[in-house]
């Protein structure tokens, strides 16, 4: 219980250190001025919510082929977990978007990409509070997990394809992309510290589903006797 | 061998069931038939708006109609407790999904080949010239709406509130087969039609990822 209070303590110092690096030690940008903040937030949280997504699909393999609790465990935590972090992105990116594109929403690639992600994992905790029996809610959202996360390239391409206008990435982009040092140093601070946040969202979800299926076990057992 | 002999007896008995009673196929057509209508009014339906908008709302109550239609291929067989006679008398599961998805496929394809005339008519579009390219879209189209539609199928019966769920698990799914569709539909309506054949690839990519999961995990699909 301590040690789980110190962790978050230095998480969210970590947190407010790295605030406080993108807001006053990173420059202004140039063209998009102080909006341009956001960018921090917005990148380090997509990036948390698709490997939250991933470790959900990981999970859910898993699930399939060894019927171990604990896979599913880790399946609706990281499900959750990406679903909030996902919530970030998608409400931070209008907030980004009006100032400097002039509108809230585009239907652009990973705009949509990332909406219908959204959607495929709300549909996937639905499914799993609408099968009451452990084994088989496990089983079947399991399946259609792995069906879903099939779907995220498809969509993708289909969108991109169709039209875009998202900024080409500037992380890993080609040359005459990259980042001012400075910006750099703040962005991959942010990044380590929300990444240390999807950790310790994922390890709390974990332990409350472990209880939350022992206390299913026990009432069992009570019945039965 | 076995799997394709298994699938043609499985899909003769599928065929069968529906062209008794014809219950689903008449309700779909009525089905698709309303939305159709029902969308008329919400723009004026001339020839150059129908071809803007036309091909998205055709696509839309086919995946609508669609997800209505897929319900009951998983859960007669529940109702029924005929599931584990059905796993029992096959050597390969995935041969059940196979008759299932591919007696789906021609259920949806037939319901829209029957309203694409009365589509014409009504929203004053020309597709006598491009018919079997017309059909050859609807055909792959189709085929992507049934593969994941006959697995969340067999999900949906197992759980609570099911008329809504596969709706739900199926559409936000479906929106690169929305995409792809629309688009392949749209260029096919047009003053000089064109068969796309980029958006067809796309579908027929499309429905072999999801077919090939599905001869991965079906018969893990099957499990009660």
């Amino acid at each position: 219980m301590l040690k789980s209070a110190l962790k978050a303590t230095i998480l969210f110092a970590l947190i407010a250190v790295t605030a406080y690096l993108a807001f006053y030690y990173a420059p202004i940008e140039k063209s998009m001025g102080v909006i341009q903040k956001i960018f921090y937030l917005h990148i380090s949280c997509a990036f948390s919510a698709f490997v939250a997504f991933g470790t959900c699909f990981y999970a859910n393999l898993r699930y399939v082929f060894t019927r171990a609790p604990k896979s599913d465990w880790l399946a609706v935590s990281a499900a959750e977990v990406g679903l909030a972090f996902i919530s970030v992105v998608l409400i931070t990116g209008p907030i980004w978007a009006h100032p400097v594109w002039g509108i809230w929403w585009t239907w652009d690639a990973r705009l949509t990409l990332t909406f219908v992600l959204g959607l495929l994992y709300v549909s996937y905790l639905l499914l799993r509070s609408m099968i009451e029996e452990p084994d088989k809610r496990a089983l079947f959202s399991a399946l259609f997990g792995i069906f879903a996360f099939l779907d995220v390239p498809l969509v993708y391409f289909s969108i991109r394809w169709w039209r875009t206008q998202h900024p080409q990435p500037v992380i890993l982009g080609g040359p005459g992309s990259g980042l001012e040092p400075r910006m750099r140093v703040s962005y991959l601070l942010m990044w380590g510290a929300l990444t240390g946040l999807l950790i310790l969202l994922l390890s709390a979800r974990y332990k409350l589903e472990a209880l939350r299926a022992s206390v299913d076990d026990l009432r069992r057992e009570a019945e039965v006797r | 061998m076995a799997l394709l002999a298994d699938a043609t007896t499985l899909l003769g008995k599928e065929l069968r069931t529906e062209f008794r009673s014809r219950e689903l196929l008449t309700t779909t057509v009525v089905f698709i038939l309303v939305v159709v209508v029902l969308f008329s009014f919400t723009f004026d339906p001339s020839t150059s708006e129908s071809r803007r908008f036309g091909p998205g709302l055709l696509w839309l109550s086919f995946l609508f109609a669609a997800s209505l239609m897929l319900q009951p291929c998983f859960l007669r067989e529940q109702n029924n407790d005929t599931l584990s006679a059905l796993r029992l008398s096959v050597r390969d599961p995935f041969s059940i999904f196979l008759a299932k998805l591919s007696a789906n496929t021609l259920f949806l394809l037939l319901t829209e080949v029957l309203m694409l005339p009365i589509f014409a008519i009504l929203y004053n579009v020309h597709i006598l010239s491009v018919f079997p390219q017309l059909v050859l879209v609807l055909f792959l189209g189709s085929l992507g709406v049934a593969i994941p539609g006959t697995a969340f199928s067999a999900i949906s019966a197992q759980a609570r509130m099911r008329e809504l769920m596969l709706p739900l698990l199926l559409l936000p799914l479906l929106t690169p087969v929305l995409i792809a569709s629309t688009e392949a539909t749209g260029a096919l309506l047009e003053v000089n039609p064109a068969l796309r054949a980029d958006w067809l690839g796309f579908l027929l990519g499309f429905d072999l990822v999801f077919l090939t999961a599905l001869w991965l995990f079906g018969e893990y699909l099957l499990e009660e």
